[in-house]
């Protein structure tokens, strides 16, 4: 007779590999990480509720970016303008200031991402490239706008809430981060145009016969990844209470290493939003157990590049070459 | 003949035109500078350019593949950062220690090759991935930016000629009459020259580099049709490594010192590429090549030059505006890869256009 099929065995595999590994994996940082403090001082400091919830706090900025960027990755793309798009947002909206201050940010994002968006979905130029040039001219720009006099980066109040408050005790980047994550999550899943999103990274000529317009798809998806990276850059400029030239550049590379660790292909057509979530909090606890346990800052980026090739080895590699 | 040639010239569109591009914004360039077609002036700009050249050169070789290279910055930082601790004492040391840095390089490229070829994971990530330990390993190196490189070897390798015999004391302080007819070129030249005969060209026209276009147009058919896929492969990466150490030890000669700032490296990287698209190499794959790459940087490097000299009294005196170059620099950039837009226009086919 055959044995009743065990509800936890099921659920276990209804999770993918790379979340179950990436998870597993983050439970191994805590641990190491709680190891090294009970020695040195006694305490199990890593597990206290206050530093978890500061670490998703930080997440949560890493983490709206990734979810734009595995956006533009599940189509085969990437966008390399995303560093700018958080530092153009975030600067532009503090020199307006006022109640105005997030919807012009937000427009920022907007109009950078349909411009990638015509540029690799009309002009068919290789998004690496057309977002390239887009970075250096946001770049361009605003140094031509803040280099002659310096207007204000101060945050407003607004913007300061939004990413210092808490709700209950949940700071509120953490309830942004998953009002973000799920309605990337269900207009992934449940609408037209996240499943034509997941066509096309696998096969856009495909999509084009049955009669679907790729190309408002593409600029959609770029429109939103900006979008994304403008609200991150709002909300980080909050957070260090101050909008300046450099802030955009720590996010891009980890943004596109918490994505792939999560199990998204890099050529598209394949990926899930938890998956981007877990390598998103990996990456954030890994830094800072890492500078937790005084690690400089040379050993962290060596153990920061095996840790992401060594993840992919274990469940991202590519088919043989076989005919 | 006549017919070979129009093919040889639709084939190399792109380079052609990166090579029309660099010649009227240098003799722009020229023209209006005070010291131009003065061989002061060729000398300061070839130190300003090689380096960028030879990590162009590096970032050419994935390319070809149809793959890229995010670790070419990191890799010219690293071996920077060795560099500026092996490169002085006395001249065997010297010796040494260029060549350990380019075996460094070698290395380097060989560890992405590996990975790439043997894990068949996406070169996009194994090189951001490896990028980041090579970075870390310049920053144990070089935690502040300083050390040491030889001061007889820096001076040689970033003026003209003549300054070899001079410095080292060849033929007694009076060169013969061929030397002297060569004495102006500019050393950054000569040593690029080098690089392009000796190992670019041989490469390319051996079995290996054939190798590399085939994999690089399709792999698939270069598969069945008997080509070494694998060691075509591993031996573009590790060329790519070598030439990324080639460019952080000019690096290191030219400024005398290592620096293993990473975002220093990362700028590097991010030109890299642009001057591989602006010299006409495919990003697809399986066209263009290392000779393309110089142009694509001799063209990015003369538009910076051009700033310079632009008149702030005339029509464009704009241009000479400091706040507003970044921007321009990001147009012209923008504006030569739209150039690649052309084919939009005149495909038949549109679903040739989803690759």
């Amino acid at each position: 007779m055959a044995m009743a099929e065990n509800p936890i065995s099921t659920a276990i595999r209804s999770i993918d590999r790379p979340v179950l590994f990436a998870a597993a994996f983050i439970v191994v940082i805590l641990i190491v990480g709680t190891a090294y403090t009970l020695i040195t001082q006694g305490n199990a400091a890593l597990l206290s509720p206050t530093y978890l919830l500061l670490q998703l706090k930080v997440s949560a900025f890493l983490g709206i970016v990734a979810a734009g960027a595995m956006l533009v990755i599940l189509l085969g793309h990437i966008d390399l303008s995303v560093p700018w798009t958080i530092a153009a947002s975030a600067m532009l909206a503090t020199a307006w200031g006022g109640a105005g201050a997030i919807p012009v940010g937000l427009l920022v994002g907007l109009g950078v991402g349909v411009f990638n968006g015509l540029g690799v979905a009309f002009l068919r130029i290789p998004s690496m490239i057309f977002t390239l040039g887009v970075n250096v001219v946001l770049r361009g720009f605003m140094v031509m706008l803040t280099g002659g006099f310096s207007p204000s980066s101060e945050p407003t109040d607004l913007m300061l809430l939004l990413a210092k408050g808490d709700v209950l005790g949940i700071p509120i980047p953490v309830i942004i981060w998953a009002v973000v994550g799920i309605a990337v999550s269900f207009m992934l899943r449940r609408t037209p145009l996240g499943r034509y999103m997941y066509a096309i990274g696998n096969r856009e000529g495909a999509v084009y016969l049955s009669g679907i317009n790729t190309r408002l798809v593409l600029v959609a998806a770029f429109a939103m990844c900006s979008m994304l990276a403008a609200l991150a850059g709002l909300l980080i400029a909050g957070y260090s209470s101050k909008a300046f030239q450099a802030m955009g550049d720590p996010y891009l590379l980890p943004s596109i290493a918490a994505v792939v660790i999560g199990g998204t292909n890099i050529l598209g057509g394949s990926g899930k939003l938890s998956g981007t979530v877990m390598g998103t909090i990996l990456i954030v606890l890994l830094q800072s157990v890492l500078s937790v346990m005084q690690m400089p800052e040379a050993g962290r980026q060596i153990i920061y590049g095996i840790v992401i090739i060594a993840m992919l080895l274990a469940y991202g590699r590519g088919s043989r070459l076989r005919l | 003949m006549i017919e070979n040639l129009r093919l040889r010239a639709a084939q190399n569109l792109g380079p052609l035109l990166a090579f029309g591009l660099f010649v009227l914004l240098y003799c722009f360039y020229s023209v209006l500078h005070p010291k131009g077609f003065t061989v002061d002036l060729f000398v300061q700009n070839s130190n300003e350019t090689l380096t960028l050249v030879l990590l162009g050169m590096a970032q050419t070789l994935p390319v070809l593949l149809a793959g890229i290279d995010l670790s070419v910055g990191p890799l010219m930082t690293l071996v920077d950062s060795i560099a500026s601790e092996v490169v002085h004492g006395s001249p065997a040391e010297i010796v040494f220690g260029i060549l350990l840095c380019v075996f460094c390089g070698l290395v380097g490229g060989a560890i992405n090759g590996i990975i790439v070829v043997y894990g068949r994971l996406q070169p996009i990530v194994v090189t951001l991935a490896t990028g980041a330990v090579f970075s870390g390993i310049a920053l144990f190196i070089r935690p502040t930016p300083g050390g040491e490189v030889d001061g007889d070897l820096s001076w040689v390798a970033t003026n003209a000629l003549s300054e070899l015999p001079a410095t080292y004391g060849w033929w007694g302080g009076n060169p013969p009459a061929w030397f002297n007819a060569i004495s102006g070129i500019p050393m950054p030249i000569v040593l690029l020259v080098a690089v392009v005969v000796f190992i670019w060209l041989p490469f390319k026209n051996s079995e290996t580099g054939r190798a590399v276009y085939a994999v690089g147009s399709n792999e698939a058919a270069a598969y069945m049709s008997g080509v070494r896929v694998n060691r075509a492969k591993l031996a573009a990466y590790t060329l790519g490594g070598v030439f990324a150490g080639l460019a952080g030890l000019y690096f290191a000669v030219q400024t005398g010192s290592g620096n293993a700032d990473p975002i220093q490296a990362g700028t590097y990287t991010l030109n890299s590429i642009a001057a591989v698209v602006i010299g006409g190499t495919s990003m697809l794959g399986g066209s263009g090549g290392a000779i393309a790459t110089i142009f694509g940087v001799f063209v990015l490097r003369s538009i910076t030059f051009c700033f310079r000299v632009v008149d702030s009294d005339s029509a464009i005196g704009f241009l000479a505006n400091p706040l507003l170059q970044p921007m321009f620099e990001g147009i012209i950039l923008l504006l030569a890869v739209c150039i690649g837009a052309a084919r939009v226009f005149r495909v038949k086919n549109r679903l040739n256009l989803f690759q």
